[in-house]
């Protein structure tokens, strides 16, 4: 398909639709860029919103979560990434988790990030797919006939999150996946050629490790690793972990 | 701005000249490449023709784009979804303007200053000499490479008409709002999107209106059903159907005594204007012919009847001017008209190029951005891998004119840059492709 070319978007743009931003701003004005989180399948800006977003507003970056069009496709979701960011009075950072990940490889061709993260990035359906079948078989069958996707706490995080925590959680963690978000579709190239970083957990049981060096390799580089964490690692005991050091690599590529 | 010894020599960087649309572009795309970029802008702030604060801005007050949003917007930085289909011109400046503060571009702008000389340096570089337009100060620097992106809308030709006229006589350019038109008898001369826009104007407002207009066009409409007319045009579907359902949407206004087209549809630039047809209908715009003279209180037309206008409106475009440099840089011909590779790259000097110097039958935007990443990466090849890049150059010479020009249009000035978009960026498309991994 060709980038330049866009007789889809030139005949049927994507129409408007209501898309919900939350957002945290740092005390003063540094001139950083902002960073805006995507949520991935079944969960919304406020996976972001309970730890991570207050985090990053703390150390002096803008932050933004999108929640892309609910039952968009992938296509139309990262169109809401790409409308939220070009928003924003700065260049911004894409941070997608899970299939969010994916909507923001998408959105990367289309706009250019000053960087990018993918966390437990979900960008080959299939291999996630396998990975759910393994761990949560009951919960994951009847997906795969269109039906809802049932997640279990031990599928989701890692082994000290409370079960109580787990367990509210994974009420809010409601996804019907479409079969776009899943498919193995080519991955466009970065406009504008930004730095990209994966990360996530070798013992995250959706996105097994070597999906995540897969990942990483796409976008020559070799993801950085927390051990011990399941999938959400926005809201695991350990939150602070992964997204210092996402802020740190940030401070050095910027 | 000084990162080499001597003060005037800027080193590896690119100087963009203008600060519009094209300007903006050229900067972001260069930069996105590493050039170190200085763009000079004569006014003291962005937009070009869209801020409508320019003295030479082209817009007035009820300007709306004539092209929708997708076909306008940069390809890398979207309008608001929720904007109208054709936003109105100030909402195009507050675009250009979003664009400028989201890539920090103003950092690289030098704004009241002047480009009035660009001379060739020797190996490959550029003297240029800028002055304040505040008065006073002038000062050369050297620049790897120039970019021009100074716009063809702002020097408005007007038509040579003989006799003498007691009344009015303004271009188009100088027209603002249609106070001016109100109670008056207005003649409007030209049928291009702004002679279209000011008829309808003053059919709003004037006593009386003729418009003058020296052949037929394909008048289209801003709407087919509820959609844009140009998203409509680019269904997917067979070139003969397109121009079938163009040629059907198209008004027929033979019988408001409207000349019909001799030409067939974008052998001359688009008119989109979908209330021309009604106000000609309700008779508040009357159709006549070319002016032949004037002749006191009367304009004579080329049909020999006699109308008596307080005001006559010339709105016979524009054209373009590069009076900071020597004409055959460019290949510039004795009407004017420069002869460059794509309409962009000057074909003697491989490091002079021009962002902006078309006429799409779509917005410009998308084409500038297209082309200022051709001439970001050309200019990187050129400057580290000359063998390739004359590789390329070879190959690019061999590229037929007609893949990329439109070569079947009404023989005026107007259509010099005239462009098939869609052919037009497959052609800079495969361009990018041999310039495939310049980084
Ligand atoms: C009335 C009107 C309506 C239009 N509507 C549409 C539309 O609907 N869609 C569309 O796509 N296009 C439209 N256009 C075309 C329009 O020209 C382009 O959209 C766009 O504005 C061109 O941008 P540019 O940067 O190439 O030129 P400009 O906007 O003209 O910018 C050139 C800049 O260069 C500066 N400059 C020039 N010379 C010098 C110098 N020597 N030194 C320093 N600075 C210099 C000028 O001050 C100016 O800021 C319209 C044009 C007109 C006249
Ligand atoms: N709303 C909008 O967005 C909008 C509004 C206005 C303009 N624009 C754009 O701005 C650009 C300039 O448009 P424009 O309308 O100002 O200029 P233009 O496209 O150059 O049209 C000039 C018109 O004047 C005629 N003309 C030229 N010289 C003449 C002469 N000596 N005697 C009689 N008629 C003469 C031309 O006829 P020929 O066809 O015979 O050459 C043509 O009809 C275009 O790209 C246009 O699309 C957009």
């Amino acid at each position: 398909m060709s980038e330049i070319l866009r007789f889809r978007d030139w005949a049927e743009p994507v129409p408007p639709a209501a898309r919900e931003v939350v957002s945290k701003l740092p005390e003063a004005d540094e001139g950083r860029p902002p960073l805006l989180f995507v949520p991935g399948l079944g969960h919304g800006g406020w996976a972001f919103a309970e730890h991570w977003l207050g985090h990053v507003a703390a150390r002096g970056f803008p932050a933004h979560a999108v929640t892309p069009r609910a039952g968009g496709d992938l296509r139309a979701q990262a169109h809401d990434v790409v409308q939220v960011a070009a928003s924003l009075p700065r260049q911004a950072v894409l941070i997608g988790h899970g299939t969010g990940a994916r909507v923001v490889a998408r959105a990367l061709g289309r706009y250019p990030a000053r960087a990018a993260v993918l966390v437990a990035p979900v960008l080959d359906g299939w291999a996630a797919l396998g990975a759910a079948l393994r761990s949560n078989p009951a919960g994951t069958v009847p997906a795969l006939a269109g039906g809802r996707l049932r997640f279990s706490a031990r599928q989701l995080f890692g082994a000290n999150v409370p079960a109580e925590e787990a367990a509210a959680h994974l009420e809010r963690i409601g996804a019907r996946p479409r079969a776009d978000l899943f498919g193995r579709a080519d991955l466009p190239e970065p406009v504008g050629g930004p730095p990209v970083l994966v990360a996530g957990s070798p013992d995250d049981r959706v996105v097994p490790r070597a999906a995540l060096d897969r990942a990483a390799a796409r976008y020559g580089g070799a993801p950085l690793l927390f051990p011990g964490m399941g999938h959400y690692l926005m809201l695991e005991p350990s939150w602070a972990e992964p997204i210092d050091a996402v802020l740190d690599w940030l401070l050095k590529e910027l | 701005m000084q990162d080499t010894p001597d003060l005037g020599d800027r080193g590896g960087a690119v100087c963009v000249i203008g600060a519009g649309a094209s300007g903006l572009t050229a900067i972001k795309n260069l930069r996105e490449l590493g050039f170190a970029v200085d763009c000079y802008e004569r006014e003291t702030s962005v937009g070009g023709a869209w801020n409508w604060r320019h003295d030479r801005s082209p817009v007035s007050a009820g300007t709306h784009l004539v092209t929708s949003r997708p076909l306008t917007e940069f390809p890398d930085f979207p309008m608001p979804d929720t904007w109208p289909d054709y936003p109105h011109h100030s909402r195009v400046l507050e675009y250009l303007e979003r664009y400028a503060g989201h890539f920090g571009l103003s950092d690289h702008i030098w704004y009241g200053m002047e480009v009035v000389s660009v001379v060739p340096a020797g190996d490959g570089r550029w003297d240029v000499t800028i002055n304040s337009t505040g008065g006073g100060s002038s000062r050369v620097q050297r620049y790897a490479a120039v970019v021009i992106a100074n716009g063809h809308h702002w020097s408005p030709v007007s038509p040579e008409i003989p006799g003498d006229f007691s009344g009015q006589v303004i271009h188009a350019a100088g027209y603002k709002d249609p106070s001016r038109l109100r109670d008056r008898r207005v003649l409007v001369i030209g049928g291009g999107n702004t002679g279209c826009d000011i008829a309808v104007e003053a059919a709003q407002h004037a006593e009386r209106v003729w418009h003058s207009t020296r052949r037929g066009y394909w008048y289209g409409p801003k709407y087919i059903g509820d959609r844009p007319a140009d998203q409509v045009r680019h269904r997917k579907g067979p070139a003969w159907l397109r121009e079938r359902r163009y040629r059907r949407a198209a008004a027929d206004l033979t019988r408001w005594g409207v000349p019909a087209p001799e030409h067939a549809p974008f052998e001359s630039h688009p008119v989109v204007n979908g209330l021309l047809p009604e106000y000609l209908r309700h008779g508040r715009i009357e159709a006549v012919p070319d002016v032949s003279r004037y002749d006191g209180k009367a304009v004579e037309l080329t049909d020999g009847r006699r109308i008596e206008p307080h005001l006559v409106i010339t709105a016979t475009g524009y054209r373009p001017r590069f009076d900071f440099l020597a004409p055959e840089l460019l290949d510039i011909d004795e009407r004017g008209r420069p002869d460059l590779h794509l309409h962009v790259f000057a074909r003697k000097h491989p490091t002079l190029a021009v962002v902006g110097l078309v006429q799409p039958d779509a917005g410009l935007f998308p084409l500038a951005h297209w082309q200022s990443v051709a001439v970001a990466r050309w200019l990187r090849l050129h400057g580290t891998d000359p063998e390739r890049a004359s590789a390329v150059q070879r190959e690019e010479s061999q590229r037929p004119l007609a893949s990329w020009s439109r070569r079947r249009v009404v023989p005026t000035r107007r259509h010099w840059f005239e462009v098939d978009h869609v052919d037009y960026l497959r052609t800079v498309e495969s361009l990018l492709s041999r310039l495939e991994g310049v980084k």
